[in-house]
């Protein structure tokens, strides 16, 4: 039997609530066995230098496309119930949220595989920016080589 | 055609986004870059180092040879960061 998947992509200021994210994805649903989630977080220390603030920018349109684009990937790739993705933009602290990944599934295998390949495509594909500000001044963060080798692993030859 | 800046490609133009008319010489994004690194010094800076800069047409990612022709968006912006 083929579930189906619905996907739910948010691009917003505001913080969300994990619990409620879960509940509102596994609600009249007796098919998922499996949640995986991810929440990635403000972190303040950098390299070397402590963050005392993130701006999140991104592209309106083309970043929900993208998402989804994404999320339509994963669930052609695993068999998921269900998929919610929402970032945050804005100006953030450490500690505070910035994205959550939510993948559902009847076992455990493809929930946490669609989670990391979303994050690791959603780090290298999806049209958001990163500016920093530290105690040295403010500047744009430079992608890393190492999130770019993270989503080829996952390159179908 | 529309053009969109993002991130540091949007502070050296100068401007977020604008309406562009190139020559009909101007056939790929490379071209493209190229021509709008001959417009000002901004542009140039903006533009410095074109292997660097990633570009989108209609909300999807190609590459530098891509046409752009009958492109309604074209944007502009470094590497992603998100996540």
């Amino acid at each position: 039997m083929t579930a189906t998947c619905p996907v739910t992509i948010r691009i917003q200021q505001d913080d969300f609530d994990i619990a409620r994210e879960i509940a509102v994805l596994t609600q009249s649903r007796t098919d998922i066995g499996a949640v995986v989630s991810f929440s990635g977080i403000c972190r303040a220390d950098e390299d070397s230098a402590k963050v005392a603030a993130l701006t999140l920018e991104h592209y309106p349109g083309m970043a929900e496309e993208e998402i989804k684009r994404h999320a339509d990937e994963a669930s052609s790739r695993w068999p998921l119930s269900g998929v919610t993705i929402i970032h945050r933009v804005g100006r953030f602290m450490p500690g505070q949220n910035i994205v959550l990944v939510l993948t559902a599934s009847q076992h455990r295998q493809a929930a946490f595989q669609a989670a990391e390949f979303l994050m690791d495509y959603l780090k290298t594909n999806a049209p958001f920016w990163k500016k920093e500000e530290s105690a040295t001044g403010t500047g744009w963060v430079e992608a890393h080589a190492r999130d770019d080798e993270a989503a080829a692993r996952w390159t179908r030859s | 055609m529309k053009v969109k800046y993002f991130a540091w490609v949007r502070e050296r133009v100068g401007k977020a986004e604008e309406t562009i008319e190139p020559p009909a010489t101007v056939r790929t994004v490379a071209e493209l870059i190229a021509w709008l690194s001959g417009q000002s010094e901004a542009y140039a800076h903006a533009f410095e180092k074109p292997k660097v800069i990633r570009t989108a047409i209609d909300h999807a990612h190609v590459q530098s040879d891509a046409a752009i022709a009958g492109a309604r968006e074209i944007a502009f912006f470094p590497p992603m960061t998100g996540g």
